[in-house]
């Protein structure tokens, strides 16, 4: 099909390279955006950075998919051995598919929403810092090195504090939020590194395949254990991880609306997929403490994110702050899933992941747009919103629907998947959270919809009206995907086997 | 014929048109969709391959099967199409759009329900069911009627659930929801999907619903409502249990017990609802005797016919009914009577439903019940228990002469004159009483016209070569029954003249219901009076908590509360740290 098409028309050095240059071209490009004397023009230049590195990630996923064995192995310079590894199988591919894609479809739709946000001498250093953000998060998706991917991360971290605080032209708390966001970030990051230093200490290598060979002979060994737990947390932050997400809907809440859409529909996935690559292709689940930490710390917490962040969504009043908090409580759902520490388990957090970046990215992307003419947030200024913009209201009450699981729509089939995997492994209990919190985002997402299409205008003297068609396309592209993936989610769950397949070093998934 | 046509399951173009149907506000334009709908899906049922799926979808890896008809699930199919046109032509009276289009509706899910190729298809339609017939219920527009369907509803629902349990067992361990027979109740699953099965079908404890919904419902709704439900049901069981001993012993007590109730009940249309449960024992029975293939395909064919049959009379037993509360406001026994006078067609058409009930020769019922009795008979050659189930479906017979036979129009139309002097039903009523009527009897006489008669019926029927080859007018079979239907009507005057017969009175009678209708209502009561003394003081106190509750979360969860508070730095790392503590002490502890 289509992937094969693009396989066959791609040129040689495109395939040889192409793991690579999904990270390359951003970082190539940003600071040539930096340099770019019209914001027009950059945004221009970002569009086709994105489109080309949506089409790498595609033509990786083509290469993996295609391979025997299914690894791109890419030493970045020829040093085998010495210098840094790329290292892509199909949980990579996947991640590197979403992060792009949705970073294509984000700038598409940026345009209008940059120029009411950012001011006009800073859009080119502002799409400057996004492109460096972009490069960030493919670069911890793609590479296979530990100490790499720290380097990747801080890049991504760092200039994701610069765009959380280019809000502050709307709303000064943003600068307290991008403050508060750097210092955890730092934390986050300072423990990963303290991680892969005490691993570094024990296995004398810092290429993750190396050290996955090199771990069973260090069973019981301390500093290992040790490692493992700065690095759990120090991931379990950026992931917004329960109870150490509360930089999350401050960040989400206050900065620019475009950098919300990118941020809520890939940071957090981007960090949950490095989460993974450490428990389970490094680490092993087989490890006892593992097992442990598995059943004793991640299940429960992945639990209580979406138990009680769904409780917190129900009673916000600001809109971006309720969507925060179901961002939370979804990536509890993932966790779940992943403690399961099974290959449905994995898969099932997997296709969860990617339902909620479309469906996130759709509700975000929605919000911006309707933001653009009517600057409130509250769940008071939506009330009548389904008349005056019906198109942008109704992509956003599909991917709310896909938010609760509504059977037809993607969010279903991951719950879905979830609840399967929860019975396979007997913890039968954990469905009943599972359905209650569903319960819980039915009040939070269905007060919205009430406000939003049963309720009178709550000021109608404000003029407000439909999102300009550059932000409807890639809108209704998210929510007919959340509709499509709802009803035929072969090619999601088929990703999301692989991946778990990958993941956990296994030949495939039945 | 265009493939769409031949593939489109008559039961989807029911639905559709009602669904239409509600809102059409322009009242001969729907009277035309609701009689005409059925009328061509009768046309492409009979035009319909067999044994064929015509309309599949894989959804979500599961293989879906549309529309598949075969010689078991056609006839049914044909008989609740031919009672949705006969509702259709009995409601022309009324402009009532939501009860045109839902009743429509109602009857499609049956048919699509019927005609589903796989288990969950048929669980879709079955649910479908379930929430079209309740606002046939809520219809009546009374109080009595606005619980009882929620009360109905409830019940169906729970059916419904039960089934995908059983099928979500079946998919497990099968990996297939094929329409494959079950073998034993052990299988998995298999004891669910039969509870399912039962609570629709109305078996003993579980029958309660039908009696407490269907008197509430309007008057057209009764007659809709008796068609479908309960025969779906006894469709589903003739597909997936056949032969299984226990419906032999469930059907046999289900014939009888009714019996007593609809005695002495007051409410004709409640009377007719027993009797409705009494009739579907019969099939209930002959389904457990008959094993599919092999064995009794007499039983089975006894079960398909009498579900035909019952149908129609079924309904025009509770259109007659119908007309009478139409034209006098009442279906009380005790305020009715004398009727022939005024309404003597009706009264006509009410004792041809009363001869076809009760199996008198030459009339549907008879045809259709000796089917059955000499299937359990020639069961009862080697099993000497199928005896007594015989002699139980014997009584059951008396006792359907009894009650529906001749109480009904004796007490409508004959006994005490009650005075009343009312109207002719109107003519769309006769006519569809008339058209129900005339089906009683053609399928009843052999057949005067080659083809027709009662070797039409037994030519649709799942085994049509053995049921061509029973003759039901054999002397001996004539003869059992007219003794047994003389010895009723005799014991029915003797009991009248000896003032033993119970007298129509006003009341309600209490069935098992009374367990949660009147216990629990009384315990409410109970409680409800205990409430009001210390309820003043109590509901303070409550309220107080309530609020305070409100107030917790509000104070925990809300923007300004206390999981939200923006203690930043400090709170957030003093968490890492706490978690970081608990991942370091868990991988202590373990390793």
């Amino acid at each position: 099909m289509i992937l094969e098409l693009l396989l066959t028309s791609a040129p040689d050095w495109a395939i040889r390279h192409a793991a690579v240059l999904v990270v390359v071209v951003p970082l190539i490009m940003a600071p040539i955006l930096a340099l770019s004397p019209s914001g027009r023009l950059a945004w221009f230049l970002a569009l086709l950075a994105t489109a080309a590195s949506t089409y790498f990630a595609i033509l990786t996923l083509g290469i993996v998919q295609s391979t025997p064995g299914g690894i791109i192995e890419y030493w970045i310079g020829n040093w085998y051995l010495i210098g840094i590894e790329f290292r892509v199988d199909a949980l990579n591919a996947m991640i590197l598919l979403i992060v792009s894609g949705m970073a294509f479809l984000a700038t598409v739709f940026a345009w209008p929403t940059i120029l009411a946000d950012v001011e006009k001498q800073k859009i080119s250093l502002f799409l400057c810092a996004f492109l460096l953000c972009f490069a960030g998060l493919c670069g911890v998706a793609a590479t296979g090195d530990a100490f790499n991917l720290f380097v990747f991360l801080e890049i991504s971290s760092l200039s994701t504090y610069v765009l959380v605080a280019m809000g502050a032209r709307n709303d000064r708390r943003a600068l307290p939020a991008a403050f508060d966001y750097l210092i955890v970030g730092t934390l986050a990051a300072s423990f990963y590194i303290i991680g892969v230093g005490f691993l570094y200490a024990a296995t004398g290598t810092l290429n993750m395949a190396e050290m996955a060979a090199q771990l069973p002979a260090l069973a019981g060994n301390r500093s290992v254990q040790v490692g493992f737990a700065f690095i759990v947390v120090g991931l379990g932050l950026k992931a917004a991880m329960w109870p150490l997400h509360q930089w999350l809907p401050n960040a989400y809440s206050y900065s620019p609306s475009f950098v919300t859409m990118f941020l809520a529909a890939t940071a957090t996935k981007v960090a949950l997929y490095a989460l993974i690559r450490w428990l389970f292709t490094i680490f092993n689940p087989d490890y006892s403490f593992e097992q442990a930490i598995f059943t004793w710390v991640l299940a429960p917490l992945g639990i209580a994110a979406m138990v009680i962040c769904s409780f917190q969504a129900v009673f916000q009043t600001d809109v971006r702050r309720m969507l925060a908090y179901s961002s939370v409580a979804q990536v509890g759902y993932m966790i779940l899933g992943i403690s399961i520490a099974t290959a449905a388990g994995v898969s099932a957090g997997l296709l969860h992941l990617f339902n909620h970046s479309l469906m996130k990215g759709a509700l975000f992307m929605a919000l911006a747009g309707v933001c653009l003419t009517y600057k409130g947030t509250t769940v008071r200024d939506f009330a009548g919103l389904g008349r005056s913009a019906p198109f942008t209201m109704s992509a956003f009450a599909i991917a709310g629907l896909s938010l609760i699981g509504v059977p037809l729509t993607a969010g279903f089939m991951s719950k879905l998947q979830l609840g399967y995997a929860l019975f396979d492994h007997g913890w039968w209990w954990a469905v009943l959270f599972v359905v209650f919190s569903s319960f819980l985002a039915v009040f939070y997402v269905g007060r919205l919809l009430q406000a939003i299409f049963f309720e009178a205008p709550a000021n109608p003297g404000r003029h407000r009206k439909e999102a300009p068609l550059i932000v409807l396309v890639p809108l209704w592209i998210l929510a007919l995907a959340n509709i499509y993936f709802g009803i035929d989610a072969s090619f999601p769950v088929g990703l999301a086997n692989d991946g778990a397949a990958a993941a956990l070093g296994l030949e495939a998934l039945q | 014929m265009p493939a769409f046509l031949t593939d489109l399951n008559p039961g989807w173009l029911l639905i559709l048109a009602g669904l239409a149907a509600i809102f059409i506000k322009i009242r001969s334009v729907r009277q035309v969709i609701t009689i005409i709908t059925p009328v061509v899906a009768i046309l492409l049922l009979a035009t319909t391959q067999h044994g064929v799926d015509h309309l599949t979808y894989n959804a979500l890896g599961i293989e879906l099967s549309f529309y598949r008809v075969d010689s078991l699930n056609f006839i049914f199919g044909l008989a609740f199409l031919i009672a949705s046109l006969l509702n259709a032509i009995y409601a022309l009276h009324t402009d009532n759009r939501l009860q045109d289009g839902m009743a429509l509706a109602y009857a499609g899910a049956a048919v699509s329900a019927t005609f589903a190729g796989d288990l969950m298809t048929l669980f879709i339609f079955w649910e479908i069911t379930a929430i079209s017939s309740v606002f046939l219920i809520l219809q009546a527009g009374t109080r009595a009627a606005y619980f009882a369907s929620m009360r109905y509803l409830a019940v169906q629902i729970l059916s419904g659930v039960l089934l995908l349990d059983g099928i979500a067992y079946v998919w497990h361990y099968n990996g297939s929801l094929s329409l494959e027979a079950f073998t034993s109740l052990d299988q998995p699953g298999a004891l669910i999907i039969f509870i399912a099965f039962g609570i629709k079908a109305a078996f003993p404890f579980l029958h309660n619903w039908l009696q407490d919904s269907y008197p509430k419902s309007s008057v057209v709704g009764a007659v809709i409502l008796s068609a479908f439900t309960t025969k779906l049901a006894v469709y589903a069981f003739a597909r997936f249990f056949p032969g299984f001993n226990e419906l032999i012993w469930i059907g046999a007590v289900m014939t009888i017990f009714p019996v007593f109730f609809a005695v002495i009940e007051n409410d004709l249309r409640r009377v007719l609802a027993y009797s409705l449960n009494n009739q579907v024992g019969f099939m209930i029975c002959a389904i457990g005797v008959g094993v599919a293939g092999v064995g009794n395909p007499l039983a089975l064919n006894g079960a398909a016919a009498h579900a035909f049959v019952h149908i129609i009379y079924k309904a025009l037993l509770f259109m007659s009914i119908g007309a009478v509360l139409y034209r006098t406001g009442t279906a009380k026994a005790s305020e009715l009577g004398g009727l022939y006078r005024s309404m003597p067609w009706t009264a006509v058409f009410c004792i041809i439903g009363g001869l076809s009930i009760s199996a008198f020769p030459f009339f549907s019922g008879f045809i259709a019940k000796s089917l059955t009795m000499s299937a359990v008979a020639a069961e009862g050659a080697a099993n000497p228990a199928m005896i007594v189930v015989w002699l139980m479906l014997l009584f059951a017979s008396a006792g359907v002469l009894e009650h529906s036979g001749i109480k009904i129009p004796y007490f409508a139309f004959f006994g005490h004159d009650s005075g009343k002097r009312v109207k002719e039903a109107p003519f769309n009523m006769l006519l569809a009483m008339g058209m129900a009527a005339f089906l009683c009897i053609a399928v009843g006489l052999p057949a005067l016209v080659p083809g027709l008669g009662y070797q039409w019926l037994y030519g649709l029927l799942p085994y049509p070569i053995e049921a061509a080859a029973y003759q039901p007018f054999t002397l001996d079979h004539i003869l059992t029954q007219m003794q047994l239907l003389i010895l009723a009507v005799f014991a029915f005057i003797l009991l009248k003249r000896l003032m033993l017969y119970p007298a129509e009175k006003p009341g309600v009678i209490l069935d098992t219901d009374w367990l949660y209708r009147k216990v629990g209502y009384g315990a409410f009561r109970w409680v409800d009076t205990v409430w009001s003394k210390i309820g003043p003081a109590t509901a303070a106190i409550a309220t107080r908590l309530a609020s305070r509750a409100y107030d917790n979360m509000v104070a925990t969860f809300s923007p300004r509360g206390m999981l939200s508070r923006n203690v930043f730095s400090g709170g957030m790392t003093l968490w890492t740290a706490v978690i970081l503590g608990l991942v370091l002490l868990v991988s202590y502890l373990t390793s």
